[in-house]
């Protein structure tokens, strides 16, 4: 369902920012069996609900692979999202899997690139301030549970993931990709540097601007039929697409 | 411990001002020593809305310049003797205030206070800033349209990254929605937003709903707070508010269309 998208001119940042990365802590896993996982993730948040509650986690499944089982990734996720975790990526996975954690609007690390550090402790979350770059190693994540407010701005080097709404009139900026779990209202710039790889995800489509690498369509040209819904948004022979998250077979 | 509680919108003429005083002397009654501090230099007029515009001597500019004590400048309240008002001066600008000398002012408030509520200027702009910084608990008030709701999304965001507790990566200010001059015919008629509409935009607690109501003009005609007006919608409203902020669990009120329920059943236009 593409359409035609305007050109959009680069302007460099005209600011000097303050840096930030972030650790998320690493779920390893080393049994595909969910009853086992469930009970014994059970008994571990149940030491200390508050320090888990809410907690982001990334699955990595590469050691379980390995052993040569390979488990359901919609069906793991369903588990520990039940418990009070959120997953928000894996590593570690098949193509399938990793296919399924997209679909699930989870992205997927790669185990070399250090993008995710493991650490035990809980997750630390920023208060982005208006006109912020979020300034990290190229290759890492930025992380931000707090909702991005109308004249905020966020910008990213690496990927940018959001677990809060992005509301109308704030600017969330990435030069790779940028998922939000939440509703997204406010402008999208996903790949800014140019990478015409980067893709955009989020749950509910109603913003004000999407772009990727200067390609951008504003919330007049948005479709109806991609509003309001989990969606995904990537470059194909300059044009921008916009698809279902969940494809349909 | 004290705490500091900002009435705040970003937007003006949304009910900040009723609903400081309404508030402050709502503390006050539940016997909590209360002051509440205009923000408003140049445009003052809690003390119209209190009732105490002819017994201002010095103001809030003056304590700071040090041409007067803080026991000088506060006004005891003409109802509630727990009940403390520190106005505005309208006839300096906002420059007159300084950030080092609101924090030392509060820092003093504090040791004899319960609670300091600070009445905020409209905007975003320097005395807004000031009113925000050292806050602990942020009213936002919001009237339900648009551009209400958006500019209180902006107050949010400055906020949660420009105040005092975020600057020292404390625990972020409490924010809690007031929403104001609701009118649920208005809503049904789709020309208002709904209590639901601003809940999905903002995603904030919300500690009340206060209704378009006659009885806030009376009650500032005469210089008495709302909330003394037990009587009326807006007074109750209030109530309810300062008694779900203290901890107590009551159902909200003044979101249905009460005319509703008789149009249904007499079928009238
Ligand atoms: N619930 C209400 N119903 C009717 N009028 C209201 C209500 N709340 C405020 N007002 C009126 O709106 C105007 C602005 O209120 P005010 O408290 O001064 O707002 P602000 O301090 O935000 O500028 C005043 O005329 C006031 O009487
Ligand atoms: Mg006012």
């Amino acid at each position: 369902m593409s359409t035609d998208s305007q050109k959009m001119p680069y302007t460099p940042p005209a600011l000097e920012f303050k840096s930030s990365t972030f650790s998320v802590p690493v779920l390893v896993l080393s049994s595909d069996d969910l009853l086992i996982i469930e009970q014994q993730l059970q008994e571990k948040v149940d030491l200390a609900p508050e320090f888990f509650k809410n907690s982001p986690l990334v699955l990595d499944v590469q050691a379980l692979n390995k052993q040569g089982y390979a488990i359901d990734i919609a069906a793991l996720t369903e588990l520990i999202r039940k418990i009070g975790l959120l997953p928000i990526g894996i590593r570690g996975g098949n193509a399938q899997q990793n296919r399924q954690a997209l679909e699930l609007l989870m992205p997927v690390y790669s185990i070399r690139s250090g993008g995710v550090t493991e650490e035990t402790q809980k997750q630390k979350t920023v208060t982005p301030e208006p006109n912020t770059e979020l300034d990290s190693d190229v290759t890492a994540t930025t992380l931000i549970t707090q909702p991005i407010r109308s004249g905020q701005r966020i910008y990213a080097k690496g990927d940018l993931v959001i677990t809060a709404q992005v509301s109308a009139g704030a600017e969330i900026m990435a030069e790779g990709n940028i998922h939000v779990y939440n509703t997204l209202r406010g402008r999208a710039l996903a790949g800014v540097q140019g990478n015409t790889d980067a893709r955009i995800f989020c749950f509910d489509l109603q913003a004000e601007l999407i772009s990727i690498a200067g390609n951008y369509k504003v919330s007049e040209d948005l479709d109806e039929s991609v509003r309001n819904k989990p969606v995904q948004i990537y470059l194909q022979d300059q044009a921008l697409i916009i698809k279902d998250i969940v494809q349909h077979h | 411990m004290a705490r500091i509680i900002v009435v705040t919108s970003g937007k003006g003429g949304v009910g900040k001002t009723t609903t400081s005083a309404a508030i402050a002397m709502g503390l006050a009654k539940k016997g909590h020593k209360t002051a509440v501090i205009d923000f408003d230099v140049g445009l003052r007029n809690l003390d119209l809305i209190m009732g105490c515009e002819r017994r201002v001597v010095y103001d809030f500019v003056n304590v700071i310049n040090g041409e007067a004590t803080l026991n000088q400048a506060l006004i005891r309240d003409k109802n509630c003797n727990l009940l403390y008002i520190l106005p505005a001066s309208q006839t300096r600008d906002k420059d007159a205030l300084s950030q080092e000398g609101v924090g030392k002012i509060l820092d003093e408030l504090k040791k004899d206070f319960k609670y300091i509520v600070c009445d905020s200027p409209a905007g975003i702009e320097k005395g807004a800033h000031l009113a925000m910084y050292f806050a602990d608990d942020a009213f936002v008030v919001t009237n339900p349209e648009v551009s209400s709701v958006r500019d209180s999304d902006r107050m949010l965001g400055i906020l949660a990254s420009k105040s005092r507790r975020a600057e020292q990566n404390e625990e972020p200010i409490k924010e809690y929605l007031l929403l104001s001059r609701y009118a649920p015919d208005r809503v049904k008629l789709g020309e208002m937003l709904s209590v639901d509409d601003v809940q999905d935009i903002l995603s904030l607690h919300l500690l009340g709903v206060i209704p378009e109501s006659k009885s806030v003009l009376n009650a500032s005609n005469s210089g008495t707070p709302v909330i003394l007006d037990e009587k009326s919608d807006a007074g109750q409203a209030y109530a309810d508010i300062v008694a779900r902020y203290l901890g107590e669990n009551r159902p909200h009120r003044f979101i249905d269309d009460k005319k509703g329920f008789f149009r249904k059943l007499f079928g009238s236009k």
